[in-house]
């Protein structure tokens, strides 16, 4: 991998982070309702948290 | 069955297995095969960041507002993602300056200062206490409770015990000792711990364990899954709010974003945190699996926090269970003895690896940066002549082990029971968030002052105090109630949880808004208007450019010490083998004799020796025991001229190297101008090519005109055929002359002219000259007066070159002057070492604007689309050439209408050389 690469991918990640944990993107799932039984902010929070740990992990650990 | 000695024993022989488990790694790694070499255990090391708040406090948060715990969780994710930019470089400095803790790295980072590094651990020790005091709280409470099986009895009904039959106070004694067992068995120069990092590993498997099992048997067990329980929970009114829980709530975003913001902090800079992701970290590519391992870690073991929390809320729904319990209270209460045993289980190892990490992070500091710069500064204590301190620093560490955690008790005692366990978690977050801008800055920005880090940081804290700790005091009696609610003194403004009137905000983010205004902005400002001193300059350069320098560097130093006092005074801190060990292997690595008087202690190894005493205490101590045992000296003026020579080559190249540009510029401006010049040249040769061309071919038109009407027309009269032969001839002879005179132009502008260069008397040349010539003027009807001295002294000159000077201008003067009336004088006169020959006739003259052209070639006089006056145009030129060859000049006077006047001058012969002159020729 290129010098630099790994971490401008996860520098990104950290502020696809910040914008997926804040108002208002959090503001649009608080409200009633569920996904799969589950409220819809948990399951919002939890699925975006899930995915950015998988993306962090396959941009450090990746080497193309 | 679940009787307090049960517990105990289990307890015991929990805490036996980690000391089990913390020697077997020891072990290991004395022998070279570390257990801690894994990346794994590294990731799960971090882990010790989930504390007893985390395995009890969540699920109280969460009860009470819904997702307000995981920011705590979420913010560290984001930290870690930036972790590869900051923690990497964070790992590398402290590797290549052995820092010893998070005072220590900042101490060293603003040059190495002590008081800087005591205010650090000042605001830990203190910023901790709290968050020390809320692992006793967890630990004795889940006792209390556990041990009332089957009752769910709440600690808060037994009322406040005797202090002797306190479970908290027997719980920190007892952890002192476990933690002075683990962390202070020996002194490791690298303040390497890997039995403890091993155990805190296993421990974070424990705690994930039993959270797990306490979160299925909760949704699967009592519920029907996450849809049956949240399903339920929606049907009650005051849990459904919980559901969508931003609802509403002013502030309720602030918060979020600042407890973000604060968690990333903590993630950092909390000194357990520090401790096991910078000091214990053994390979800095351990950080490409933490960074993923850590997260996902986290997030595991916040998945049952809801369900756990609406659990306990539908359970107890009288609200008499307090929420911080219900991990424990809900097993209990479904009668899951085994369960509830693991659950505290669980929490004791959340509890017990925070306690430790924090302490050995906090005794390590105190020890390093707090007391040891102290204790070596006192001359009275004669400290730095024992022979042996390791004694000592080890039992300063326990010491210290032992105070911090009755200070916890203490604090427990006098503020503890008044919050929840969150609440008291993040006073210390937000105390250890002061850290950030110093440690931040220092790694990034060069211009970082210690006044700057100084005044932030003792800023910051100061409103931390205020407005964070001081109201925790007044809430438990300790301060009159007064002081919350209409400020000290009654200021209204100075109240501490509304400061200068903001409020609408909870108390944390209140704090944090003020506290990190201060400190960044004194830090920041300070910094800007001050100066760094060298050694600051130099860390700065350290830390910041830690990817671009390749070690340390020694510097400049100057000084005297013995290796064997430095050896000695290792020995002192780490103890005789390691230090024995530690020199031979840097003797080894460079070569060097060893063990030998013959080690030079030059900078290198002073500064090597140095670190390594930083490694065992501390960046600021270590400075001071080496100032003690080596003779700084001031650089000699020897050395203060190599540095200067040293500097002046470069200064000396940059000069040549300019020189060497001005050299270009000119030998540039040098072609410039021959280019010019060989243009002009050439331009000329031009000009004088289509000069003679046309010049030859005059002559060569009226030759070829006369020759045709002399061979087209037989019968033409004899006296017409003499005319037009005699006109024939006389423009072959100018042709003729015109080239000999070209070829002469050629010759003499060239160099290869024939110079017969012989004493000449002028006079008589000037004399026999007039005398050829008067035949042909008295033909013309001219007057021909010569005005000749007596004799000349002699002139090195070509005499046949000189006649042709002389002729030239004579046929001139005849060529130009009236018929009948004219008048050529020419005069000859001895000046200040040289002749002057002057030839005047009373012709028409010479137009003043035509004065500087006549010596040209080509030059005629009139005009010559008009009249074509006889002659060459190239007689006065070559004259000229001839005059200045010779060494003298030629020039024209005249006035239009009033003659002209030709003179020009011949330098006389050396005086040397004229004794011997004879006759010319």
């Amino acid at each position: 991998m290129k010098p630099g690469r790994r971490t401008a991918r996860l520098v990104a990640l950290a502020m696809l982070g910040c914008l997926l944990f804040n108002y208002p993107i959090l503001a649009l799932f608080n409200r009633p309702g569920t996904f799969f039984g589950v409220p819809v902010l948990y399951a919002w929070i939890f699925g975006a948290w899930t995915v950015l740990i998988v993306l962090m992990a396959r941009a450090v650990e990746s080497d193309d | 069955m679940l009787k307090g000695w049960v517990i105990v024993t289990v307890s015991f022989a929990y805490l036996g297995l980690l000391f089990a488990i913390a020697y077997y790694a020891d072990k290991r790694a004395d022998s070279g095969r570390p257990v801690i070499a894994s990346p794994y255990v590294y990731s799960l090391s971090l882990a010790v960041y989930a504390t007893a708040w985390t395995f009890y406090g969540s699920v109280g948060r969460a009860a009470a507002d819904g997702v307000g715990f995981l920011p705590i969780y979420i913010g560290p994710t984001l930290m870690i993602a930036l972790w590869w930019v900051v923690l990497r470089k964070i790992l590398r400095i402290s590797k290549r300056n052995r820092i010893t803790s998070l005072a220590d790295f900042v101490a060293s980072r603003y040059g190495k200062s002590a008081l800087l590094g005591g205010v650090v651990t000042i605001i830990a020790v203190v910023g901790i206490v709290p968050y020390i005091s809320l692992q006793l709280k967890a630990i004795s409470s889940s006792y209390n409770i556990l041990v009332h099986y089957p009752g769910v009895v709440m600690p808060a009904a037994l009322g406040a015990a005797p202090i002797l039959q306190d479970t908290a106070l027997w719980v920190a004694l007892i952890l002192a000792l476990f933690t002075i067992a683990f962390g202070t068995r020996h002194l490791d120069a690298a303040e390497h711990h890997p039995g403890m990092v091993a155990a805190i590993a296993f421990e974070s498997l424990v705690k994930l364990l039993a959270f797990v099992a306490v979160g299925v048997f909760v949704t699967w067990g009592i519920y029907d899954g996450f849809g049956d329980l949240f399903g339920r929970a929606a049907e009650v009114p005051r849990l459904s709010q919980l559901l969508m829980p931003m609802e509403g709530v002013a502030g309720a975003y602030a918060s979020w974003v600042w407890l973000t913001i604060l968690s990333m902090l903590a993630i950092m800079f909390l000194p357990r945190q520090f401790q096991v992701a910078v000091i214990e970290n053994v390979d800095e590519s351990h950080l490409k699996k933490a960074i993923w391992v850590f997260p996902a870690y986290m997030l595991a073991i916040n998945i049952f926090v809801l369900p756990i929390a609406f659990g306990g809320r539908l359970h107890f729904p009288l609200g008499d269970v307090d929420a911080d319990t219900f991990v424990l209270t809900l097993p209990m209460a479904e009668k899951q003895e085994l369960l509830a045993l693991l659950v505290f289980i669980g929490g004791l190892s959340a509890a017990t690896g925070m306690v430790i990490v924090e302490t050995i992070a906090l005794s390590t500091m105190v020890c390093n940066d707090l007391l040891m710069p102290v204790l070596l500064r006192l001359k009275r204590l004669r400290l730095a002549e024992l022979p042996d301190l390791t004694g000592l620093l080890l039992a300063i560490r326990r010491g210290v082990i032992v105070l911090v955690l009755l200070l916890g008790y203490l604090y427990f005692r006098l503020a503890g029971e008044a919050y929840a366990l969150v609440s008291i978690g993040l006073i210390s977050f937000a105390a250890v968030a002061q850290f950030a801008p110093v440690v931040l800055g220092g790694i990034f920005w060069r211009g970082a002052t210690r006044s700057g880090a100084l005044a932030g940081l003792l800023a910051g804290f100061a409103i931390w105090l205020y407005t964070l700790l001081l109201p925790a005091l007044a809430r438990s009696g300790w301060l009159p109630i007064s002081f919350l609610e209409s400020g000290p003194f009654g200021i209204e403004l100075l109240r501490p949880l509304a400061l200068f009137g903001l409020s609408g905000l909870d108390q944390i983010t209140h704090a944090m808004i003020w506290s990190m205004l201060a400190n960044i902005g004194l830090y920041v400002g300070v910094s800007l208007s001050g100066t760094q001193s060298a050694a600051e300059r130099r860390q700065a350069s350290v830390f910041v450019d830690v990817f671009r320098h390749e070690s340390g560097g020694a510097g400049f130093w100057r000084g005297t010490a013995s290796p064997r006092d430095l050896y000695l005074m290792l020995a002192r801190f780490i103890g005789a083998a390691p230090a024995e060990a530690t020199i031979a292997d840097y003797a080894r690595s460079r070569a060097l004799p060893w063990p030998s008087d013959d080690l030079v202690a030059d900078a290198e190894f002073v500064h090597f020796v140095e670190t390594q005493l930083a490694g065992a205490i501390g960046s600021s101590s270590a400075r001071i025991m080496i100032a003690s045992a080596v003779k700084e000296e001031a650089l000699t003026l020897d050395e203060v001229g190599t540095i200067l020579d040293e500097a002046s080559q470069v200064v000396l190249y940059s000069h040549q190297l300019e020189q060497k540009s001005r050299e270009l510029e000119n030998a540039t401006a040098e072609l410039r101008a021959a280019n010019e010049r060989l243009k002009e040249l050439d331009r000329l040769k031009d000009d004088f090519i289509s000069t003679v061309s046309h010049e030859l071919r005059t002559p060569l038109t009226s030759i070829r005109a006369f020759s045709e009407i002399l061979l087209g027309d037989p019968r033409l009269a004899a006296d017409e055929r003499t005319k037009f032969l005699g006109i024939i001839t006389r423009e072959t002879e100018r042709l003729t002359r015109l080239i000999n005179q070209v070829l002469d132009i050629a010759k003499i502008s060239s160099g290869r002219a024939d110079w017969q260069m012989t004493q000449v008397d002028v006079r008589e040349v000037v004399a026999d000259t007039l005398a050829r010539m008067s035949q042909v003027f008295r033909e013309k009807g001219v007057l021909l007066v010569e005005q000749l001295p007596e004799r000349t002294p002699p002139v090195v000159a070509d005499v046949d070159r000189l006649i042709q000077v002389l002729l030239n201008l004579l046929s001139n003067a005849l060529k130009f002057s009236p018929e009948g009336r004219g008048r050529v004088e020419v005069s000859l006169r001895v000046l200040a070492g040289e002749l002057r020959i002057d030839v005047r006739d009373n012709g028409p003259g010479v137009r003043e604007q035509d004065q500087p052209f006549v010596f040209d070639k080509f030059w005629q006089a009139g005009d010559m689309l008009v009249a074509k006056p006889p002659g060459t145009g190239l007689g006065l030129h070559i004259s000229r050439q001839i005059v200045e060859h010779f060494g003298g000049r030629m020039w024209v006077e005249s006035r239009e209408g009033a003659g002209a006047c030709f003179s020009f001058t011949l330098p006389l012969a050396a005086t040397g050389a004229s004794l011997q002159v004879g006759p010319g020729r």
